[in-house]
């Protein structure tokens, strides 16, 4: 046993510390260099989840229920992996609209309602101040233990009367500590660095203190984790512990209400919304957050059940609370310095909770509750009292205090009593109220104002009468008859099995009635009618928080302000000089130099308000500020028409930029058709200067023999026939180019006619060199010939093809040398192919020029090299071939020679029926 | 932005996952008397379970970051 010196010793110095380290936050804070503005801060304050009721009555509840404590610490892992998407834009919406707590969140969602935010501040108070309560239990009963004074530990630090209770005093501390840290000055953001630095710090020592104990219970009173679930699974009593059914009748459905419900706490619970959302410093942090403070989490309870098998083992059932566990176990080893640290983890998961929920708690109260009170007393609203930040934090103050000795009061009443131990979830289910009111205002917009009244009053009314009552009558303090029987008696009324639903553990019970009265109340009256102007302004802001963008002021308002009226009223509740500052830095981002030059718009007034929301509370605000302000009322009408207008402004600037898209697109469209037909245009001059050109030539000639021959009729007879001879010729090419121009229209567009038959091209080609043959015997060329043994026949027009053979040949034959030119004429078989390859050894073509000489009358070799011929040849060569699906080439380079191949598909050996038509 | 993008909806399907680990039936699955490497099955898996979410959760969350 420790001596009760010591122990309260270590406690203060432990207080000590925390100031210390709030106080650093704090000086850290106003030179800049803020210490809680790292994400590891952010996920330890949030981590303040963790309080006296994790630290020593999870062992408690694990040597009652086995793994039956994890569903309380699963559910915030689950709910924190939807940070993202819940948590965040509850932070932005708190954030661009200065709520400070969640019965500022619902007031001002709801049309920034008074009544709606005294409810949820009744609400909190009526579920927090029990808990608090339980802390302070925690407290004392560890003090008990430490010193052996008291086992039973109803009124710990062995207090006969009140002014001698130390749990008073730490109560006390407690308060001080919250005033100096928490409401030392008005800020508008109700951010407190101090105290989030000293809650981190909390956590990290009661962490570190649980998992100490933790290992000394596992590894040193025992031999591992092996060694306690060993001897636990040979106790059979401990061995149900270790089984989900048999642990406790709860069943399935119990675990996933305990599960759903701390999803729904670690949301919802004031103290969370405190540090998760107000104390934000920035939304990034919430990242790191989603999976740190789940980790801390899994962390905490590694070795609570552990330390619950192993004091069940160690002391047996029946003779030390399990709750004590943390504690008994060192004491009875021997190892009071463990004892003791133990005691200091447990101290600081209760202060820190403590102190968070009463700020939180005394923010509800002064803002939702006690403004709305003032500003009720016609006198006050009308006061020109210049400043009243004094009285602000006056009320703050107070709050706090109260709120704590309330929390005192409720502990020496209770004391042992059932409606204290059962606190933790009874106050989770209370906070589970929110849910419907909260969620559904962030993402619905229908809902109202007695909505959110009715579903809030329902839940909370069966949350009272199933959860709250039987624990009030449980402790003896009420009559238990209605609980065994009914309210009047009547049976379907018994509070635990509410309409004769039984097979439920209370706790399952309580959260499915009272969401279920809830979310029905919430969801039928706000759809009795539709919402007002302020509603439907209000759900805007909050439910398109994110596509708003939160530099655009909602301009939901009509009237005329003055800023000689409104800054006197901000200064009124914050103070002149920071009012100054906070309209003058208005002015900058307004681009103004000089207060008195802000228009007096809509956006100022927002800015007056948001700045009083703050403080004061989003419903307080409203009406402070409209009693400044002359501004008529916004219709729901016209509200709609504002959200319309915008949004069809926006849905026409959508339809502009895709239009302007379309636009764009077909202009880049017309653009290169018009590139294309110019290429044509172009295409189709060139080909009618070529035409012209050549039939120029041969016209020409024809002209200058035929008037040589009409001018002088004395030419000798030789000389005459020669001419005529030319003319002859030439008038022979005419036609040939009259018909090859024909040639290529009608293959071009199509009208040309083909005869096709079967075709052995072993004979063609043959027929085609023997055609020729003379033309090489002139030139003094060889043409050589391979054909394979035998070829398949294929289905083409003949005369065509022999087209393109003669042309090919005679094309090689006028460019292969005269004496020593070669021209090899080859045939193969290809798999589903004929080949022709024409060869020669002439000059070759140049690179630049292998692509060209299949253009119309583009012919290779230079000016004075070049043979007679068309230009039409090569191109309507490749037409007939391609016409018949194949493809038609030349290899070169330039010294050695051409080859000029083209390749015939074969066709397929089935369907190859004889009257099968290729075009 | 994380909230609209790929990471929103994977923690959101982690969620989904997590819920239908944590909740009957699977869950019924896993309680079974025989132990786990000396260690009751129930709780094991039930820390193996969670350990694997965060480390999920974490992997998303961060990766989002970059």
């Amino acid at each position: 046993m420790l001596s009760g010196t010591v122990v309260v010793a270590a406690s203060f110095a432990y207080l000590l510390v925390l100031f210390a380290v709030a106080w650093y936050g704090d000086r850290r804070a106003e030179q800049g260099r803020s210490i809680i503005a790292n994400p590891w801060t952010y996920a330890m304050s949030l981590a303040v989840y963790c309080t006296a009721w994790t630290y020593f009555g999870s062992v408690g509840r694990a040597a009652s229920g086995g793994v039956w404590f994890l569903p309380i610490y699963l559910g915030p892992t689950l709910a924190m992996s939807l940070s993202w998407v819940v948590l965040l834009k509850m932070i932005r919406i708190s954030r661009t609209y200065r709520i400070t707590s969640i019965a500022d969140f619902i007031a001002s969602r709801y049309g920034k309602s008074h009544l709606l935010g005294g409810l949820v501040t009744i609400i909190a108070v009526v579920g927090m101040v029990p808990y608090i309560a339980l802390q302070l239990k925690a407290i004392s009963s560890g003090y008990s233990v430490l010193t052996g004074s008291d086992d039973s530990g109803v009124f710990p630090f062995a207090a006969a009367s009140w002014f001698n209770d130390g749990t008073l005093y730490v109560a006390l501390t407690l308060a001080l500590f919250t005033v100096l840290f928490g409401a030392r000055h008005l800020d508008a953001a109700e951010r407190h660095e101090g105290m989030v630095a000293a809650i981190a710090f909390e956590s990290v020592v009661k962490l570190l203190a649980f998992l100490v104990i933790g290992g000394f219970v596992t590894w040193s009173v025992y031999e591992g984790f092996d060694d306690i679930f060993t001897r636990a699974f040979a106790d059979p009593e401990l061995a149900a512990l270790l089984s989900l059914k048999t642990a406790s009748s709860a069943g399935y459905g119990g675990w996933f209400a305990l599960t759903l419900l701390a999803m729904l706490s670690v949301i919802f619970l004031p103290r969370q919304f405190q540090v998760t959302v107000v104390e934000n410093v920035n939304e990034q942090h919430l990242r790191r957050a989603t999976w740190l403070f789940p980790g801390y989490l899994l962390l905490i309870n590694i070795f609570v059940l552990p330390i619950a098998l192993g004091g069940l083992l160690y002391f047996g059932r029946g003779t030390v609370d399990p709750d004590t566990f943390v504690l008994s176990l060192p004491l009875a080893h021997g190892e009071r310095a463990l004892a003791l640290l133990a005691f200091v983890g447990g101290f600081s998961a209760a202060t820190g909770m403590v102190i968070v929920e009463t700020i939180a708690v005394s923010t509800m109260v002064c803002n939702d509750l006690v403004m709305p009170l003032l500003l009720g007393i016609e006198r006050f609203k009308r006061s020109n009292h210049p400043d009243l930040t004094g009285l602000l934090l006056g009320i703050r103050r107070g709050a706090i205090v109260v709120v704590l000795l309330l929390g005192y009061l409720y502990f020496r009443l209770a004391g042992e009593a059932y409606a204290l131990v059962s606190i933790g979830l009874i106050s989770f289910a209370a906070v589970a109220q929110f849910a419907p009111a909260m969620l559904g205002g962030m993402y619905w917009r229908g809902g109202t104002r007695e909505g959110a009244l009715a579903g809030l009053l329902a839940g909370f009314v069966v949350w009272a009468y199933t959860l709250m009552l039987p624990s009030v009558a449980k402790s003896g303090w009420l009559d238990r008859a209605f609980l065994d029987y009914g309210l009047f008696g009547l049976e379907y009324l018994r509070p635990e099995q509410l309409f004769g639903l039984g097979g439920l553990d209370s706790i399952s019970h309580a959260l499915f009635w009272s969401l279920t009265a809830n979310i029905a109340c919430y969801v039928i009256v706000s759809l009795a009618r539709v919402p007002t102007g302020q509603e439907a302004t209000q759900a805007t802001l909050f439910v398109d928080v994110f596509s708003r963008g939160q530099d655009t002021p909602a301009t939901f308002w009509r009237g005329s302000a003055q800023i000689q009226d409104l800054q006197p009223l901000v200064a009124r509740f914050l103070g002149a000089e920071r009012a100054r500052r906070m309209f003058e830095s208005y002015a900058r981002e307004r681009g103004v130099a000089r207060i008195d030059d802000l228009k007096p718009d809509a956006g100022l007034v927002q800015f007056a308000e948001t700045q009083l929301a703050g403080a004061i509370g989003s419903a307080s605000a409203r009406v402070m500020v409209s009693s400044v302000v002359q501004e008529e009322p916004l219709g729901l009408d016209e509200v709609m028409d504002i959200l319309d207008e915008a949004s069809q402004v926006r849905a026409y600037s959508h339809e502009l930029e895709e239009k302007s898209q379309a636009l764009e697109a077909a202009t880049a469209e017309l653009r290169a058709a018009n590139e294309r037909l110019k290429e044509l245009d172009r295409l189709k001059d060139d080909f009618m200067s070529s035409v012209t050109h050549e039939l120029r030539t041969p016209l020409t000639s024809i002209r200058a023999f035929s008037e040589m021959l009409l001018d002088d009729p004395e030419i000798d007879l030789k000389d005459r026939t020669r001419f005529l001879g030319i003319i002859v010729s030439e008038t022979e090419r005419l036609t040939r180019l009259v018909n090859q121009v024909l040639d290529m229209a009608k293959i071009e567009s199509g009208h040309a006619e083909w005869h096709n038959t079967d075709i052995d091209m072993r004979e063609l080609v043959g027929h085609a060199v023997e055609t020729t043959e003379q033309l090489f015997r002139d030139r003094g060329a060889v043409l050589e010939l391979d054909l394979p043994d035998r070829a398949p026949h294929l289905r083409a027009d003949r005369d065509r093809l022999l087209q393109v053979m003669l042309n090919l040949i005679s094309n090689a034959a006028k460019f292969v040398p005269g004496d020593t030119g070669v021209v090899r004429v080859r045939l193969t078989c290809e798999t589903g192919q004929l080949r022709v390859d024409v060869t020669d050894n002439g000059p070759g073509i140049a690179p630049e020029q292998l692509g060209v000489i299949f253009e119309k009358f583009r012919q290779g070799g230079d000016q004075y090299s070049r043979p007679q011929g068309t230009g039409l040849g090569l191109p309507i060569s490749r037409q007939i071939v391609e016409h018949f699906g194949g493809r038609l080439w030349v290899q070169s380079r330039p010294g050695e020679g051409a080859t000029f191949s083209f390749v015939l598909p074969l066709p397929p050996e089935a369907g190859d029926g004889p009257d099968r038509a290729m075009t | 932005m994380m909230r609209r993008g790929l990471a929103g909806q994977r923690l959101v399907a982690t969620f989904l996952g997590g819920a239908l680990l944590f909740n009957y039936p699977v869950l019924s699955l896993l309680d079974r008397s025989e132990p786990f490497f000396g260690m009751p099955m129930l709780w094991a898996c039930l820390f193996i379970v969670w350990a694997v979410l965060i480390a999920v959760v974490a992997w998303i969350a961060e990766r989002g970051a970059r």
